[in-house]
């Protein structure tokens, strides 16, 4: 038996019948009281079974050195000899410079960047790996001071989804980050807060084509304007979008059309310049306006008001804004959207109708003594003159009577087809998805009285795109297109529709410039330029159908030079009150034509036209008819609409624009014409993408998007 | 470690009487169970306990292993006498636990296998009744080897009666095998039920066991292994995915092969692992996988030498070991060792079916890591040298 303690090691060998300790065999077998066994017995007993436990520990032993001999034999294949290729997702790209833009860019028609996509970070939370929200906030802070204290605790505290048990750990902080403050909250070093990349919509130009460019939603889908009608364009090709916008007339339309509504005190106004040739807009502008980087003012609004952090939650918005009059609402397109009675503006059309019929000659006259009563109406001219005009007397007089008169010529139904044909029935092409469809009579409702009063531009609705549209027909050789957007290739022509003849258009191009010259339009003549056009004044209607008195509507449509034209334009003040320069009028000689007037001098340098200075005379000759022509000698059939009677109503052919000569009124005094296809000098037209010229970062990125997230 | 010979006190004696060479391997394995738990851990806290208990989960490890590396230098201490009241005193309480755990243990993914002791947190008391019944059942077959041999010595070996202690004592340990695989059947734990079976058989086997019976222990084996095919549906299920990899979800097992090829010779740097992320069960079952990502084949070589020192270094140094108790406890522990070490590694390297089985301290895991210390550390105690070098008799 062996002890255990300090004098073990002391001892002599434990007797091998000792073993193991405690219960000893020895002792039992003496307590069974049998013989005491041989010394060498258990000896040899104890070798057998020794020998025994040693060849099954070598068996053992050799098991398990074959056992880890296999694992390791194994590990060698699965790491070096054979390794399985992991499926790990690709390494993050390694940045080379090119940002990776999803939505291609919109510049205008010489490549300014109208519309671009910036890379931004996203910055998220995941509140599951945030254990004090309270401090993350508190030194999120520090670095992004814009964010709201108790919300950000909010966003960033532990919780689950909804009602399920499963945790969010997803949380928006701030969707836009500029570098500097993307590297200053990494400094922080603080876990669970992570970026993403983004990309941002900016628009450099402010407010400049806010209308037109429309808007992206904050995931940067188009939702308004351009960027709507050309959403899948724009995510899908990476090519700039070139629109027919040029922003220097839109700037300069912007802030002619802006004075003319602070002189006259206006609630609103629109313009639009048109390449008459080819209906492209280079400038259209609806005022109030608003900032294309800030539409609507959401982060002021967001900084007022308690909104849902930086997810926008459409349904969870406290402060959705109120819903505001079309008049005030800065988001209102009136050019395309706004809806108005052109007034005196469709005389034009009126003229231009009779005269391609054949209905009329310029030498016709018409009784404007009395007025027209029918039924409950009366028609009369405003400041009339009593007396029988002749033709170009009822436009440049702007007579209702007159023009009442005229299309009583037509009838209904063929002024109605007329309409039809020039477009001011149908909502117009063009590239946007805020276009209006014009209120216009149906074809059952379309009685005599009203072919009276759309004569004169009442009774009828219509967008100012449309008017300018129509007016541009007229102007260019008869050739109707539809308006457009997007920049047309240099010198290709464009579809068109033929509405009037030639010769029509020509003789309407005279009493255009007569308008301006002698009637109501003189406040849009800029010498030297040849301006035409007619003015038009329309008393606003209410919900219920009535007309305000004291709420019109101003409009100047024209085009210049009338010896080619080359540009339309359209100028409105909507609700303008009379001041002291305009001798207590507020009528549109008196607002709208001298702001076309303003506009026109300030854009035709840009377009690249040089005022005429010394063939006014002749030029102006060549464009000129007198208020009362005489019938001319012989007693011939009336010539301005005899070729054209027989086929008044079909359009005839599709004529490219490039192709209309301009006929000069007199064979043997030449005039100078500019040529059609002239390109003004300084337009800097870029057939390819244009680069992008983004001096510097805008403003708005620095804390764009933060505050108040 | 400048301990004179002549010391005499018992950290001195413990010095110079412990196998050093099995007790460096052992602490370098608690070194490549700490790295392995930066390595492993956060990745899985994350996933599976929350951001919360990211620094936790490896603190409390942390801490595991210094008790683990304590508690085997302080087993160590003990004599074999100590050992073995230890061990059976260590037995009786952890087979009650044990038994205990069926009726107040909780119960984690479909298994009853722990108890919630408070303040001290969970345990499996079935990770410590392995190796103390190991050393219980080596203690026992010797008592029963040394009445035979008592009996061939008296010349009388035919006598068979079967309360003989030579049968008896063996008798005595099967029924207690019997009772633990009762128990560990009805957590159920197939797992460790077999580690047991198999140390024992192990036991037996260099016991002595007639070449017959363990030919019949082997048939029982395989007989036992086919039955599990085909009455345990998950059982049949792993196997059949271990056979036939597109016959099922082999996530798991995929990734660990892609860890280990995604590692190679060098592995890929610490922290840098990858796949370790989409191991579910990186930090225990699967944490060889992580060192081989992220260490490579030399590390993982090396813990695989380390197991394999140790084992079959403690068999061979057995063969001088003249105390038979001694050689089939150690003998008992080492299997059990080796065996856990061995199917934790080849489960991860798809050499044998997936078997969810801790690898000896570097797994995460405190009672695992408790209980293999412990082990070790009556291994360690066993087979401090003792009398005969000491006097001179070799």
């Amino acid at each position: 038996m062996r002890d255990s303690g300090d004098i073990e090691e002391l001892r002599p060998p434990p007797s091998p019948s000792a073993m193991p300790a405690g219960r000893t065999v020895a002792t039992r077998v003496v307590s069974e009281g049998r013989p005491l066994p041989r010394p060498h017995a258990p000896d040899l007993a104890r070798k057998a079974q020794l020998e025994t436990t040693r060849g099954r520990l070598v068996i053992a032993a050799a098991g398990f050195a074959a056992l880890f001999g296999a694992v390791g034999l194994k590990l060698a294949v699965a790491t070096i000899i054979d390794p399985a290729e992991p499926k790990l997702r690709a390494a993050p790209r390694v940045p080379d410079g090119t940002p990776n833009i999803g939505r291609a860019a919109i510049t205008d028609r010489n490549g300014e960047v109208l519309a671009v996509s910036l890379q931004v970070t996203e910055l998220y939370a995941n509140p599951q790996e945030i254990n004090d929200p309270v401090e993350a906030a508190d030194k999120l802070r520090s670095v992004l001071p814009g964010l709201d204290r108790e919300r950000l605790i909010a966003r960033i505290s532990q919780r689950t989804v909804g009602d399920s048990d499963r945790p969010v750990q997803f949380a928006y902080i701030a969707r836009n980050l500029p570098p500097r403050q993307q590297q200053a909250v990494n400094d922080l070093g603080i876990p669970g807060f992570h970026f993403r990349p983004a990309e941002r919509r900016f628009y450099p130009q402010g407010r400049a084509a806010a209308h037109v460019l429309g808007q992206v939603d904050i995931d940067g889908h188009g939702i308004a304007g351009v960027e709507k009608h050309f959403d899948a364009r724009l995510r899908g090709n990476h090519d700039p979008l070139r629109l027919s916008i040029d922003v220097r007339l839109q700037v300069a339309l912007r802030d002619s059309v802006e004075k003319a509504i602070a002189d006259f005190n206006g609630i609103g106004g629109a313009g639009v310049v048109m390449d008459v040739n080819t209906a492209e807009v280079l400038a259209m502008v609806s005022l109030p306006d608003f900032d294309a980087a800030d539409p609507g003012g959401l982060q002021q609004r967001n900084a007022e008001a308690e909104s849902d952090g930086p997810i926008r939650k459409v349904v969870a918005r406290p402060a959705a804004p109120k819903p505001v009059h079309q008049d005030q609402d800065p988001h209102f397109n009136r050019a395309t959207v706004g809806v108005y009675e052109p007034g005196s503006t469709f005389k034009l059309l009126t003229a231009s109708m009779v005269l391609d019929a054949g209905a009329a000659n310029i030498w016709s006259t018409f009784d404007a003594r009395h007025p027209i009563r029918y039924g409950r109406f009366t028609i009369s001219d405003y400041k009339g003159k009593n007396r029988v005009l002749v033709f170009p007397e009822v436009l440049a007089y702007s007579s209702n009577l007159g023009a009442a008169h005229m299309a009583q010529l037509m009838g209904p139904q063929r002024h109605r087809e007329f309409m039809s044909r020039m477009g001011m029935l149908n909502r117009l092409q063009v590239e946007l998805p805020e276009a209006a469809r014009p209120l216009a009579p149906s074809a059952n409702s379309w009685k005599e009285i009203n072919t009276f009063t759309i004569a004169f531009g009442h009774g009828i609705s219509v967008t100012p795109l449309h008017v300018i549209t129509g007016i541009s027909a007229v102007a260019n050789g008869g050739i109707l297109r539809q308006p457009t957007l997007v920049a047309q290739p240099d010198g290709a022509p464009r579809e068109g529709t033929r509405v009037l003849s030639e010769k029509t258009s020509e003789t309407m191009r005279k009493l255009m410039r007569l308008v301006v010259t002698d009637g109501s339009g003189k406040g849009a003549e800029v010498p030297g330029y040849f301006v035409g056009g007619k003015t038009g004044t329309a008393e606003k209607t209410t919900a219920r159908g009535g007309y305000q008195k004291d709420k019109r509507i101003a409009a100047f449509v024209g085009a210049f030079p009338m010896n080619a034209p080359r540009y339309a334009i359209y100028v409105m003040v909507d609700e303008p009150k009379p001041n002291a320069k305009s001798h207590g009028y507020a009528t549109a000689g008196w607002v709208a034509a001298p702001a076309a007037g303003a506009v026109i001098a300030r854009i035709a340098p840009v377009l690249g036209m040089v005022p005429e200075t010394e063939r006014i005379a002749q030029i102006q000759q060549s464009i000129s008819i007198p208020l009362q022509p005489g019938r001319p000698a012989g007693g011939k059939a009336p010539v301005a609409a005899a070729p054209q009677a027989a086929t008044p109503a079909a359009p005839r052919a599709n004529i490219p624009a490039a192709a209309m000569p301009a006929t000069p009124a007199a064979p043997a005094q030449p005039v100078p014409v500019p040529p059609a296809t002239l390109h003004p000098p300084a337009l800097r037209r870029t057939e390819a993408p244009a680069p992008f010229r983004l001096a510097a970062v805008p403003d708005a990125m620095d804390e764009a998007g933060l505050a108040s997230r | 470690m400048a301990i004179s010979r002549a010391d005499n006190s018992v950290l001195g004696r413990w010095w110079w009487t412990i196998d050093r060479w099995t007790l460096a391997a052992l602490l370098a394995l608690i070194g490549f169970g700490y790295v392995m738990m930066l390595a492993a851990s956060p990745a899985v806290a994350e996933r599976v306990i929350g951001s919360d208990a990211r620094s936790l989960l490896l603190v409390k490890q942390v801490v595991f292993l210094a008790l683990a590396a304590s508690l085997m230098v302080i087993v160590s201490l003990l004599s074999p006498k100590g050992i073995r009241r230890f061990a059976l005193v260590g037995c009786l309480v952890a087979l009650a636990l044990t038994a205990a755990t069926l009726v107040i243990g909780f119960e984690t993914k479909g298994a009853r296998r722990w108890l919630n002791f408070p303040l001290l947190g969970t345990m499996q008391p079935s990770e410590f009744l392995k190796p103390c019944f190991a050393v219980v059942t080596a203690w026992l077959l010797s008592l029963g080897k040394e009445a035979g041999m008592a009996r061939l010595a008296a010349g009388r070996p035919r006598d068979l009666g079967l309360l003989h202690p030579r049968l008896f004592w063996p008798g005595l340990a099967l029924g207690l095998l019997a009772v633990i695989a009762v128990v560990l059947k009805s957590q159920p734990d197939f797992g460790m039920l077999m580690v047991v079976v198999s140390v024992f058989l192990a036991q037996s086997f260099v016991a002595g066991l007639n070449l017959v019976l363990v030919g019949f222990s082997a048939l029982g084996g395989v007989g036992l292994a086919v039955g599990a095919y085909f009455i345990l549906p998950h059982v049949r299920s792993r196997v059949d995915r271990f056979l036939d990899p597109a016959a099922g979800d082999t996530f798991q097992i995929t990734k660990s092969m892609e860890a280990f090829g995604y590692g190679g010779l060098f592995g890929r740097g610490p922290g840098e692992g990858r796949v370790k992320n989409l191991i579910p069960d990186a930090h225990a079952d699967f944490v060889f996988a992580v060192a081989g990502e992220e260490f490579g084949f030399i590390i993982c070589a090396l813990i695989l030498l380390l197991f394999a020192f140790v084992v079959v270094r403690g068999l061979w140094r057995l063969m001088a070991e003249g105390d038979l108790f001694v050689v089939l406890a150690a003998t008992g522990l080492l299997a059990q060792f080796g065996l856990q070490a061995f199917v934790n590694m080849a489960s991860t390297l798809h050499l044998i079916p997936t078997k969810g089985m801790t690898l000896p301290f570097v797994s995460y895991g405190g009672s695992s890591v408790l209980a293999i210390a412990m082990g070790m550390g009556m291994l360690l105690a066993l087979t401090r040298r003792r009398g005969p070098r000491l006097e001179g008799r070799e």
